[in-house]
């Protein structure tokens, strides 16, 4: 069924490499044992892990001991941001006595809602606010931090509009901040990035970005689903947020998913393989192609600071659903900010952050491209798309210019 | 997602566009939950039957969808009969919709009711 159709939604999901699914196999079904066990079958799973663990520090380049395999992105950021307040609780800190997180209004759900769950545990969250492109406004990150602020969670890049954070620039705010007594106890704040959308592309080196904890995901790198890990630099006092074995470095229960953890080190050796300025061409194209042929389109995110892969519009007269409906039917997958194409009445955070109206939100398309991305895919949708455009807007008429004098109802009235 | 009388009625739409002299209009929806549904009705005054309606949505398939349906339900029927519409109803004629998107049903159900509403005060003045 997939033969045909063409997809452009790289920022959700990738395929497995081939490559990638050959080295999990024998994982399955031949080499089965618990990593924790003494016997050769344990042993021989153990040595695959203890090999995916090296793979995956020499990416990041780091240590094995401070990579922590966990289920996924979304665990490992529950697991930075809940595991640093839990050493407070467990230590007692005295000398934070009302803790702080910042983070952007622009992070993953995963962060966000990890941060308001702590919000009713009693943490503060501050909001590091951005700018139209989405870059947070660095400058204002020094004078949120105090002598309360324990944490710092900002992501490298963005999965919507994929503007690209400047990481070094905070890491190095807070490192100015660390030398005042007066805002720092010389510990805290820590820096942790969500990199989910930047394994791919950025570089990723930890001592570079100077973060203490940085979170991937390896199906977003032609990896399996329902793996990543969480990098947490040597010394940084964290506590384990799930209970149980004491896998990981006591850091993460549970027996280990030995399959996955090959997978996801096979997909990050193939990464360093691939040509980025590729997908970057064809972005550019594209991009160039439907603002050249489609009036009334907005680009949303920066230009400069941005992920090769990822374009995302505004079409005025047209919502973001209907669009990514129509495009499915002609056989491309793509994806949209608007609330209709989630479970959520609100549009995209995101597209709001960034000072989009109501309106231009729901009218979001998102296009991300990846390794399959061709030529002649860019061809095609680029062929496909006025028409849709077109008629959406035909069918809507005057309907995107009407006037709201009536305030909206809290349950907006739908 | 949808089914396959939901994407017919949103891909290929009989009744959207404008009657620039309809006898009734009725404006549902907001920005911010963004589905916008603009109903036009013409009515006969002696029989009080909806002879045209004709509808503009900027909003999801469904919102889309929903709108032609409510339109070819109502086109025919008194405003008396029209008003008892349901948005059950209509998500009963388009076989079904996601749970997420009955609420256009109901969208397109006000919308009618609205234009209705806003004819009788018409009349009444």
């Amino acid at each position: 069924m997939t033969k045909d159709k063409i997809y452009f939604d790289y920022a959700a999901t990738t395929p497995v490499d081939h490559e990638v699914f050959e080295a999990m196999k024998p994982y399955f079904t031949d080499i089965f044992g618990n990593a924790s066990s003494i016997h050769q079958f344990g042993q021989e799973a153990r040595s695959a892990v203890d090999n995916a663990r090296k793979i995956s520090a020499d990416f990041f380049d780091c240590k094995g001991s401070e990579i922590i395999f966990t289920g996924g992105a979304t665990e490992a950021n529950n697991l930075a941001l809940k595991g640093i307040l839990q050493t407070l609780k467990i230590s007692g800190q005295k000398q934070i006595a009302n803790p702080e997180i910042i983070i952007s209004p622009i992070e993953h759900h995963s962060i966000l809602d990890t941060a308001r769950a702590l919000q009713k545990e009693g943490i503060v969250v501050k909001y590091v606010p951005v700018d139209n492109f989405g870059r947070i406004k660095a400058g204002e990150l020094a004078t949120l931090i105090n002598l309360n602020t324990v944490l710092v969670s900002v992501m490298y890049a963005n999965n919507e509009i994929g503007t690209i954070e400047p990481i070094r620039e905070i890491s190095n705010i807070i490192a100015e901040v660390k030398k005042d007594a007066k805002k720092s106890n010389g510990i805290y704040p820590l820096f942790h990035t969500d990199a989910v959308q930047a394994v791919e592309y950025l570089d990723c080196n930890v001592e570079t970005l100077g973060v203490d904890m940085l979170t991937m995901s390896a199906h977003k790198i032609y990896g399996p689903k329902g793996v990543g890990l969480l990098y947490v630099k040597r010394g940084t006092p964290i506590a384990r947020i799930m209970d149980g074995g004491a896998q990981e470095s006591g850091m993460r229960a549970g027996t280990t998913n030995i399959a996955s953890v090959v997978g996801l080190a096979k997909a990050l050796e193939l990464i360093r393989k691939q040509d980025r300025s590729k997908v970057m061409g064809l972005r550019d194209k594209l991009v160039e192609s439907v603002m050249k042929q489609i009036t009334g389109v907005k680009y949303n995110g920066s230009k400069k600071f941005r992920l090769p892969n990822n374009a995302n519009f505004s079409f005025e007269g047209a919502e973001g659903e209907g669009i990514v409906v129509s495009l499915d039917m002609d056989g491309f997958g793509a994806s949209t900010g608007s609330a209709c194409a989630a479970e959520g009445l609100e549009p995209s955070h995101v597209l709001k952050a960034i000072g989009l109206s109501d309106l231009d939100a729901h009218a979001s398309l998102r296009l991300t491209l990846g390794r399959g991305t061709t030529d002649e895919h860019i061809s095609k949708i680029v062929t496909a798309l006025p028409p849709i455009i077109d008629r959406l807007r035909s069918i809507s008429g005057g309907q995107a210019k009407r006037e709201f004098k009536d305030k909206v109802p809290d349950d907006f009235g739908c | 997602m949808y089914n396959d009388k939901v994407i017919e009625h949103f891909k290929n739409p009989k009744n959207f566009g404008k009657i620039p002299d309809a006898d009734a209009v009725g404006e549902v929806g907001n920005h911010r939950c963004g589905d916008l549904m603009a109903l036009y009705l013409k009515i006969d005054k002696e029989s009080q039957v909806i002879s045209e309606v004709k509808f503009e949505t900027l909003g999801c398939a469904a919102a889309i969808a929903t709108s032609d349906m409510i339109a070819e339900m109502t086109k025919g029927k008194t405003i008396a009969e029209a008003e008892k519409i349901k948005f059950q109803d209509l998500v009963k004629e388009l076989g079904e919709l996601p749970s997420i998107k009955v609420h256009c049903a109901d969208l397109a159900v006000h919308g009618i009711r609205k234009a209705i509403d806003n004819y009788k005060k018409k009349q009444t003045k």
